[in-house]
């Protein structure tokens, strides 16, 4: 059975592409047959972050619109065989996404993925709506603060509410990822710890995602984070994100301070 | 290029209309049958009122004088009479309303006003449960009666009751009681942070509600016009 998964928050640069790219393709690593579809249609970058943006030919746009023909939209992933992207468009902006044409798209890959993965633009209006409008599951990406707590909220209740799942009376499974946290600032009380965080929006958490480079440096290669160094605290937390998607029980990790080296310690202190 | 449309002649043309109209049916003596009338009048004044009327003379025999003289009688106790029956039109005044032939008796309908049936009120349902969280953005609206909401209000959600409201969780966005003027509303909830409280338009933002009522079981209630916030332990 394929899962439609939305990954959405509501504010924008909390890390919704990165963890739509980094679980994607951590699940497509364990052999399901996996696409990637980005939402952000005028403002796309799911393209850059999967490394894809010098294949793209035709869009979800064009797809939506009977242009082109789902096959020649979708790119396959150079690195992972089973996992695919189904690019927006860059010149064209969200009112160009229709609910029948979002309906037909969805229902088509249903039928060729074990999971479709929609990465939802910010915001609540059309795009992100869309974006969440025919999904099963939602992974609602906070960062560790009050503003993007408080839209998380709010997206959680537009899921409950403007899905077609909510529609017809069932519910729609939520899951929170907990991105950029920092323990040392979180222990200080400059950030909302994880306690608060899951009091606050009442829906499993799905992982903590800690603050790094790695992150960085990943996006920077065109490289999700789990396929760029599988071996980074990052990457390790979206396995185990993915790992608790395909319904095993994983224990949750928070990410603690990395033991820093002797020769760190020695060349820690360079000033800035 | 200029066209000139030929206005369209007006043609004269007939149209047929009937109407119902109560036919009145004197009979002799006149003066006790003009009695009749005040006496129904006296009972109810403006029953005549838009109502013309036709008179129906086959019945008595009056001069064409008596009949000017009949029909300024009901005039002045305010019926207009619409026209004659049941007399023959030679050397009528022709001031007088016209003699009307041809009229076909009906049933006239009483059009009483309805009584209308006073339905018991269904009783008010005492109140609206929530078994969910109440999430930012969501506006809950419940003029009927109490809110009880099994769950958190979000920051950015608000709840309006007409009575009381009831959260079993953390209030965290705006909770107004008692809307509709009902002052002996009151807001319950298990960990107080709320951005705003209301109690029948009487209300409190977050900057005035007591640091050391914070996050701790409370309840909010009017005194007069002074909305109090107590600990409810």
């Amino acid at each position: 059975m394929a899962k439609v998964l939305v990954v959405t928050s509501g504010k924008g640069g909390v890390g919704k592409t990165t963890s739509t790219a980094a679980l994607g393709a951590a699940l497509a690593q364990r052999g399901e047959k996996v696409v990637v579809v980005d939402f952000d249609v005028g403002l796309r970058n799911l393209d850059l972050i999967m490394g894809a943006e010098r294949r793209v030919v035709f869009d979800l746009i064009n797809v939506a619109q009977g242009v082109a023909k789902l096959s020649q939209a979708l790119i396959r992933d150079k690195r992972l065989e089973s996992l695919w992207l189904l690019p927006a468009s860059q010149t064209r902006d969200k009112d160009a996404l229709t609910d029948e044409g979002v309906r037909d798209i969805i229902a088509d890959l249903r039928t060729k993925f074990d999971w479709i993965i929609c990465d939802s633009p910010a915001g609540i209006e059309r795009g992100a709506t869309l974006a969440m409008r025919y999904a099963d599951e939602a992974v609602v990406v906070t960062n560790p603060e009050v503003s993007s707590v408080r839209d998380a909220d709010r997206i959680i209740g537009m899921l409950d509410s403007k899905t077609v799942k909510a529609e017809q009376g069932e519910q729609i499974k939520k899951h929170v990822l907990i991105t950029r946290y920092d323990t040392s600032r979180a222990a200080r009380g400059e950030m909302l710890n994880i306690d608060d965080i899951l009091e606050i929006l009442a829906v499993p958490l799905l992982g903590i995602i800690p603050e790094s480079q790695d992150v960085l440096k990943a996006s920077n290669v065109g490289s999700p984070v789990t396929l760029n160094n599988a071996a980074s605290q990052p990457a390790r937390a979206y396995i185990d994100a993915a790992r608790r998607l395909s319904g095993e029980t994983v224990d949750m990790v928070v990410p603690t301070e990395q033991r820093r080296g002797f020769m760190d310690r020695l060349l820690g202190r360079r000033a800035a | 290029m200029d066209a000139k449309v030929e206005p369209q002649r007006q043609v004269m043309r007939l149209r047929g209309r009937s109407y119902v109209a109560f036919v009145f049916s004197p009979f002799m003596p006149i003066m006790n049958w003009l009695e009749e009338i005040d006496a129904t009048l006296a009972q109810s004044p403006g029953f005549f009122a838009g109502r013309p009327i036709v008179l129906d003379l086959a019945a008595v025999e009056l001069s064409s004088h008596g009949v000017a003289h009949l029909v300024s009688n009901l005039e002045t106790r305010g019926i207009r009479v619409l026209g004659l029956e049941g007399i023959e039109p030679d050397g009528l005044d022709p001031k007088l309303p016209p003699v009307l032939s041809g009229g076909r008796g009906c049933v006239v309908e009483q059009v009483e006003p309805k009584k209308v049936e006073v339905l018991p009120p269904p009783p008010p349902a005492p109140s609206l449960l929530l078994r969910s969280p109440v999430r930012s953005g969501q506006r809950i609206v419940y003029t009927e009666g109490d809110v009880t909401v099994l769950g958190s209000v979000g920051s950015g959600a608000e709840i309006v009751a007409g009575g009381s409201i009831h959260v079993y969780g953390t209030l965290r966005g705006r909770a107004m009681a008692g809307i509709n003027g009902n002052s002996d509303a009151r807001i319950y909830c298990q960990k107080i942070e709320a951005e705003l409280l209301a109690i029948d338009g009487y209300y409190q933002t977050a900057e005035d509600i007591g640091e050391t009522l914070r996050r701790q079981p409370a309840q909010a209630w009017l005194d007069g016009d002074v909305l109090r916030i107590t600990p409810l332990n």
